[in-house]
């Protein structure tokens, strides 16, 4: 059993002290919006959340790519890693998007382009997630893991895209002000600030989680690996 | 023995072209035969429409904005209907390995599912529509919308072929299609819906030559890339 | 004619193929036995083309694998336990079909030639699906004897065949499939085994175990011949 490396403590401390550091922010350094109020607040770590989520997409296609290229384990277990990492945040990003819109537009939800297509991506790694079960060979799990997040990861922009345009062409007002609608608001400095800050401080936590669930990935290899030599 | 056996010597486009035609041709005369899978496709394409029918009211007013989705939705579940089934044949009787086992490229494999695939959801489509028609005393059959339906059809397929080909790999098979598939198509389904409902609510063109453009591209783009990864999908 | 050197093939961590040393002459039969498990279907598949080697090198008639995999195709017929014929086909159409794969030139008279060959002229029109097991494995030896090649890797082709069947297949496999042709052949029935073979090699644990000539064998049988490989 290897320990935990050093430098991953360290990143453990520092990514607590810097979300501490981002909570003081978003609650006291950042300014009180005037036309939402408090719950204004939620939308730095809705959108930090989102962030790590993206990290966590782009990272799942190109460790696709690179295990289709190599054919090595190992970006398996990154491409596992990301997609988890990635699933969980798009999550947490379409609940704080909720909680979010529903006292400013009175609605938990709306067809916002960049709120359905969080939800079509979680879907497409719960697909990925269902395809990997459904496989014995861990060979062809891998191989038929990484052209579905392939594939994923190109589907999910043109779906995007479509969205969009589907939006623009007829534009829905939800609730009240249609700035408000589609999410505009005047960000002071200070909440550029907070804002900047809180996605660094998420892309820190993103590379600590990331990190664990890639060395958890080798664990769970090597365990497999003894188990085998012990049947044998 | 051995007089008759000669090999062209063709350039390897045209031997390329005829084993396309010729998994085409085999997957065609076979249903043409059995008209299993058509005839599946079918019934459950216009039991879907049925159900609309009552579950959307559809009366003149809810049909004029309705109707490309109500076709394209039947359209797509009829779809997965039919690209698990000419894949199962494949599976079941070893004969992916003996297609595999011939000296083509793979991706002459996959176009010539592609084109079986297309053609089996084209002649469903060439029969919902009419009927959809007559039901409904409506003409929905347009120059325009046949395009659509053909630009739409072509996504579909090409991404289709690809899945079912892993589906039809795993334990769970058929149930597996439909969850694959339905995520990442809508991009091409979205598009779809889009340019059909412009040609059938007669809307100026500019407002449905962006959809159509976008057809287009992601029929360009999935069909790119399933063919690079095919190799993946079929070979260990 | 066949060259196999160091194969490793392995599925994720399991390793099936450890190191096998592998060598065929022009015309020889080999029998492959060896117990469930010990590789020997994926050895198969390894020189059909169908599954890459992990490491090691193959090479089929000079063409090495799996960098040369068309040409090896060309030269390889190929008959498993399944019969890799399409039911709704008649038994005429599936060898076009095939022939077409291969870019045969008179089809047509190689058709009725290899439908003679195996003894189906009769049932040319019948659907396949309407065959019995031991019809459409003839017919899956004339599919693969169709091009003509040089060597011949069978599969367990008595698998599901009962007693009438077996000794007709056995006709066909020596007369059509075997004349003149280098073969390998995988077996669990040791008594086709030794009234087919040349050479017996015997596979356990991923590796050839030991191997006998026909002329060798005679003192003993291949009984304790493949008892005492195993038990070594």
């Amino acid at each position: 059993m290897t320990p935990t490396p050093r430098a991953l403590r360290i990143l453990e401390i520092v990514s607590f002290l810097l979300f501490v550091a981002a909570v003081w922010m978003v609650f006291f350094y950042a300014p009180l919006e005037a036309v939402m109020g408090a719950v204004q607040k939620v939308f730095y770590f809705h959108v930090a959340n989102a962030w790590v989520g993206m990290l966590g997409f782009i990272a799942a296609g190109v460790s696709g790519i690179a295990y289709l290229r190599t054919h090595d384990f190992k970006w398996d277990i990154i491409e596992v890693a990301a997609v988890e990492i990635s699933l969980v945040f798009f999550f947490i990003a379409i609940v704080t998007g909720s909680i979010w819109a529903y006292p400013v537009w009175n609605t938990w939800w709306t067809w916002d382009p960049r709120l359905t297509t969080a939800a079509i991506l979680e879907l497409i790694y719960m697909a990925y997630m269902l395809l990997r079960q459904g496989i014995e060979d861990p060979e062809r799990r891998a191989r038929f893991g990484a052209v579905y997040a392939l594939i994923g990861s190109l589907s999910v922009p043109l779906t995007f895209m479509s969205i969009r345009l589907f939006r623009t062409i007829h534009p829905v007002v939800v609730g009240g002000a249609n700035a408000a609608a589609q999410g505009g608001f005047d960000m002071t400095p200070k909440m550029l600030q907070s804002m900047l800050f809180a996605i660094a401080v998420f892309s820190v936590i993103f590379v600590t989680l990331f990190w664990h669930r890639i060395r958890i990935g080798f664990l769970a290899q090597t365990v497999e690996q003894l188990k085998l030599k012990l049947s044998q | 023995m051995n007089k008759a056996i000669t090999r062209r010597s063709s350039s390897g486009l045209g031997s390329f072209l005829r084993a396309v035609g010729a998994i085409a041709w085999k997957d065609l005369a076979a249903e043409l035969r059995s008209r299993e899978l058509l005839s599946a496709m079918l019934v459950f394409a216009l039991l879907v429409i049925l159900i609309f029918n009552f579950a959307l009211e559809l009366d003149v007013k809810a049909r004029a904005s309705v109707t490309s989705g109500v076709l394209w939705v039947t359209f797509a579940f009829a779809g997965t209907l039919g690209l698990n089934r000419s894949m199962a044949v494949e599976k079941d009787r070893g004969c992916l390995d003996g297609l595999l086992l011939a000296p083509v490229d793979r991706s002459a494999i996959y176009f010539g599912k592609v084109i079986s695939n297309l053609v089996f959801m084209l002649i469903v489509e060439a029969i919902v529509l009419p009927v959809y028609s007559i039901l409904y005393n409506t003409n929905l059959i347009s120059l325009g919308l046949i395009g659509v339906v053909l630009l739409g059809s072509i996504g579909y397929v090409g991404v289709g072929t690809l899945l079912s080909s892993m589906a039809v790999q795993t334990r769970t098979r058929d149930v597996l299609l439909p969850i694959l598939l339905f995520p990442v198509i809508v991009p091409v389904l979205v598009a779809a819906v889009k340019a059909s409902s412009g040609f059938l609510q007669a809307l100026p063109m500019d407002e449905i030559l962006p959809w159509l453009n976008l057809l287009v591209v992601y029929d360009i783009i999935f069909i790119a890339v399933a063919f690079m990864v095919f190799d993946y999908v079929v070979e260990e | 004619m066949i060259e196999v050197k160091k194969l490793i093939k392995r599925f994720g961590l399991k390793t099936v193929l450890r190191g096998l040393d592998f060598h065929v002459e022009p015309g020889e039969f080999v029998a492959l036995l060896g117990p469930n498990g010990a590789g020997k279907t994926t050895f198969l598949r390894i020189l059909a083309s169908l599954s890459r080697p992990s490491l090691g090198q193959v090479s089929i008639a000079g063409h090495a694998l799996p960098a040369q995999a068309a040409e090896v195709r060309r030269t390889l017929g190929v008959v498993s336990h399944l019969p890799l014929l399409y039911g709704d086909l008649t038994a005429e159409e599936n060898l076009h079909f095939y022939g077409r794969m291969y870019d045969l030139q008179n089809l047509d008279s190689r058709v009725t030639d290899v439908l003679h060959m195996v003894g189906l002229e009769h049932r040319r029109r019948d659907l396949v699906r309407t065959f019995s097991r031991g019809m459409q494995q003839r017919l899956a030896i004339g599919r693969a004897v169709l091009h003509d090649p040089e060597v011949m890797l069978f599969d367990e082709p008595y698998t599901g065949l009962d007693q009438d069947a077996s000794a007709m297949l056995d006709d066909v496999l020596r007369n059509v499939a075997a004349r003149g042709r280098t073969v390998v052949m995988t077996s669990h029935d040791l008594a086709r085994a030794e009234e087919l073979g040349s050479r017996f090699d015997v596979l356990s644990r991923g590796a050839i175990a030991a191997s006998c000539t026909q002329k060798e064998l005679s003192a003993s049988n291949l009984l304790t011949f493949y008892k005492q490989a195993l038990a070594a």
